[in-house]
């Protein structure tokens, strides 16, 4: 919607009332009433101006996304329960108004929706109206060519030659070209309202291809521990959000096991400890494409099938060994701490249900290069794995497991729990690799084997993900052409003095393509012309 | 190692020889200013003539009067400094990307480095040939402040990237950005000239605006570019090509105010809104980069300050 014919009305939606339609077949009596209006609201809508308010809408109402925490926006799913927290009076009037889900709020849908309707309808009728001009030959020129873009006039020797040569040389330069009478007419650059058209119906297929990923797609997350494996079957996610209309029950067959998993980090400089490589190295069998390894990366997802894994994060799984008050193995393997700061300092817990002759639960930090803090508390100093440490505190007493409600892996739930003591202090230990701690009043022993990594995978399947594709190529390619090629017209006239006349004129904001009417005028061997251009009369 | 260690320090040299060469422009074109104020005028110097542009004026956009010898032979130097200053600043960003074995777009201060030597590039391919001298003061002020800045608060040493920046799209995308953001200042420097002659009574049909049109033209579909090579990076990256992640958000925020601002033109009666558009656009994309970077938590915030 750029450009505009710079002689016609301003705003093109008006010009034409696209909603001819309605009226067809009914008697010509005025229109009803109703009819009158909607076709007042259709031309408002459809105006230019009404695409310009609404863009300026679409942007503003982007703006609170951008600054409220969001749910559903990868980087951080805690914040909005954590802003609820902060701002318990605030944050449920927020809720109302679905700021903290913009981007899939009714009233935003309403911008874009509205948006694009004004759009369609302006732009359609339009390439209607282009797609006439385009098959109709290219219109005469106008009385008084010195009033153009571009004027050009002088002597020629033979007038006849000389148009003749200007029709030539306008057709090799890819010109419509029609002689009729005493003047050459021109037209050149209707792609540009092609290129117009493309780009603003590419965004009717982007929404398409949007609408695909957020009907039928599905995403989710999954933590997998070194030597563990993943069956790519719901149940199996840590979290999963599919689409309405996703279909869970067929999700691609295949399963992976985590070989291995390296982290390098910096470990000299100003930026110290900073993440310098990932690599996860996994076997994966599927029955559409077989066996294999891969090495997942940043940026380097596996794919099988169209189903993508990638690796999002990683850390540290630590190896805890619980013998119980009578000396059986209750819970050993690895398991997951999540990261809680830069240096991997991490969290987690130990649920110890079966022990006899009381349940624990063992609440745990990890330090993969534990050293002395401030105030004598542990802290990581490096993300690699230096000097592990794991720092306990334990818990006897109801785990809350039984009772059917969803509960954390991450967390204790604290209600029947008793937090163990020696000496009426709360018991804590703290343990290298290989160490073992009694736990107070002969409940058991706790054994720090060793410490595993694990890998996050971010798994996404966007069925509409190549739809998108194919409009973004196509909005780059409709917006460039509709912005770079000058719509233009150029006229060559014979005077009934010898004089000849040559004049173009733009049709976009842009001015004419310099030179083009020197070189048009070198083409005819037109001799003292002079070059009056134009600048006004947009 | 040493040899790394010698073109970063080369880059640093440059720099600061660069933010000399295009103060003393800066000074010049001051000095050039007073001259040509001074200088026997007629009557007091007013900023846009009512009634429209002169059609000759000389290469401070001010007609092409009796304006003294002295003041044009400065404003030519001054030019040949901001010539001076952009090669330098060119040298700077070779040496920079050299040391770091790779494109030098990897944190906020190599943005900025860039950034000011492409907005110095454009500034001097389109201020060729148009009669809006007067800019170019305004112009290189606009390059001493965004390379001061990346100088004194944005320095990082060369280092390497953080992996999940270490990507083929790094260069496609970034540059794209780079350069289309170098175009937006140019434009928003000229559309804010443009909104003060208005103010002075200069029509539609003002040189300054003609040229902010023509370099938001390619600006636009570089910016869109620019947006479209980092959805194709987000997805694989990140398994989604667009999350709405704050800076997702402001580039689209950018995007949209832009093409308010180019469908504004075209409508009647709103030219003047149009600029202001374009002005918001501008905006909209500096808080892209500086506020969303600093302020915001998200995806992008390794961006590395």
């Amino acid at each position: 919607m750029e450009s505009q014919e710079s002689r016609a009305s301003g705003a093109q939606g008006v010009a034409e009332p696209p909603l001819r339609g309605l009226d067809r077949g009914t008697p010509p009596k005025p229109p009803s009433e109703l009819v009158a209006w909607a076709r007042w609201a259709w031309r408002r809508l459809t105006a230019m101006r009404t695409a310009v308010v609404l863009l300026i809408l679409l942007a503003s109402a982007s703006v609170p996304g951008s600054l409220l925490p969001q749910r559903g926006v990868a980087s951080d799913p805690s914040a909005v329960p954590i802003y609820y927290r902060e701002h318990p009076d605030l944050a449920p009037w927020l809720d109302r108004l679905s700021l903290f889900d913009v981007y899939s709020a009714p009233w935003f849908a309403a911008i874009y929706v509205l948006l694009l309707t004004s759009m369609t309808g302006c732009v359609v009728p339009r390439c209607a109206r282009l797609w006439r001009e385009v098959r109709s030959a290219p219109p005469a020129a106008p009385r008084r060519l010195s009033k153009e873009d571009g004027y050009m006039s002088g002597e020629v020797d033979e007038a006849e030659d000389a148009l003749e040569a200007a029709a030539r040389h306008l057709r090799r330069r890819r010109f419509r070209v029609v002689r009729h009478g005493d003047e050459v007419r021109a037209a050149k650059g209707q792609v540009r309202e092609l290129g117009n058209l493309a780009f603003h119906l590419s965004l009717l297929v982007l929404l398409v291809g949007v609408a695909g990923g957020r009907l039928f797609g599905y995403e989710g997350r999954v933590a997998v521990v070194e030597g563990s494996t993943f069956a790519n079957v719901a149940s199996s996610y840590d979290a999963l959000t599919p689409a309405p209309w996703a279909d869970l029950a067929t999700l691609e067959p295949l399963e992976f096991t985590l070989e291995s998993f390296a982290a390098e980090f910096e470990t000299e400089g100003p930026r110290f400890g900073e993440p310098r490589g990932f690599e996860a190295l996994v076997s994966y069998r599927s029955t559409e494409e077989g066996e294999g390894t891969f090495a997942v990366r940043p940026n380097r997802p596996l794919d099988i099938g169209g189903t993508k894994f990638f690796l999002t994060g990683h850390g540290y799984a630590p190896e805890l060994t619980v013998r119980d008050g009578n000396g059986d193995v209750a819970a050993s393997g690895p398991t997951i701490f999540l990261p809680v700061d830069q240096t991997f300092t991490s969290d987690g817990v130990v649920k110890v249900p079966d022990a006899r002759p009381r349940s624990l639960a063992l609440q745990g930090l990890f330090l993969p290069t534990g050293v002395e803090g401030p105030e004598g508390k542990g802290v990581s100093a490096f993300p690699g794995l230096v000097n592990p440490i794991v720092q306990l505190s334990a818990y006897t007493g109801d785990l809350g497991l039984d009772d059917g409600s969803p509960q954390s892996v991450f967390t204790l739930d604290f209600t029947d729990l008793d937090r163990l003591e020696r000496n009426g202090e709360p018991w804590r230990a703290s343990l290298a690799p290989g160490q073992t701690v009694r736990l107070p009043d002969g409940l058991g022993s706790v054994t720090f084997d060793g410490v595993s990594r694990f890998a996050n995978f971010q798994v996404a399947r966007d069925p509409g993900k190549e739809i998108s594709l194919v409009a973004a190529i196509l909005l780059l390619g409709g917006l460039t052409t509709s912005l770079a090629v000058r719509r233009r017209r150029v006229w060559v006239r014979r005077g009934d003095d010898g004089l000849l006349e040559m004049a173009g004129r733009s049709l976009s904001r842009r001015p004419l393509p310099p030179d083009e009417l020197m070189m048009l005028a070198a083409a005819v061997g037109l001799s003292g012309g002079t070059d009056e251009r134009r600048k006004g009369e947009r | 190692m040493t040899q790394q260690l010698d073109l970063a320090g080369i880059s640093d040299v440059l720099v600061t020889s660069a933010l000399a060469v295009l103060s003393l422009a800066l000074v010049l074109y001051a000095i050039a200013a007073a001259l040509a104020r001074t200088g026997p005028a007629r009557g007091p110097r007013v900023l846009a003539p009512v009634g429209g542009v002169p059609r000759h004026a000389d290469d401070k956009g001010r007609p092409a009067r009796t304006t003294s010898g002295r003041a044009t032979s400065t404003g030519r130097a001054a030019l040949a400094l901001v010539i001076m200053g952009t090669v330098l600043v060119c040298l700077a960003v070779l040496a920079r990307g050299l040391a770091a074995g790779r494109a030098p777009w990897g944190n906020m201060y190599e943005f900025g480095l860039t950034g000011s030597a492409a907005v110095s590039v454009a500034f001097l391919l389109y201020l060729r040939g148009r009669e809006v001298g007067g800019l170019a003061a305004w112009l290189v002020a606009v390059v001493l402040v965004l390379l001061g800045v990346s100088v004194t608060s944005l320095y990082t040493p060369v280092d390497d990237l953080v992996p999940v920046l270490n990507s083929r799209w790094l260069v496609v995308h970034v540059a794209a950005a780079i350069l289309s953001g170098a175009l937006f200042t140019v434009g928003a420097v000229a559309t804010t000239a443009h909104l003060v002659r208005r103010r002075g009574g200069v029509s539609d049909d003002d040189p300054f605006a003609d040229l902010a049109h023509s370099v938001h033209l390619v600006a636009f579909p570089i910016w869109t570019f620019a947006v479209i090579a980092g959805a194709v990076w987000a997805e694989n990256a990140w398994g989604r090509y667009w999350g709405w992640d704050p800076k997702e958000t402001w580039a689209f925020i950018t995007w949209v105010l832009y093409a308010a601002h180019l469908h504004a033109l075209s409508t009647a009666g709103w030219r003047r809104g149009a600029s202001l558009l374009a002005v918001a656009g501008f905006l909209a994309f500096l808080f892209n980069f500086f506020g969303v970077n600093i302020w915001i938590p998200g995806l992008h915030s390794y961006a590395g300050v």
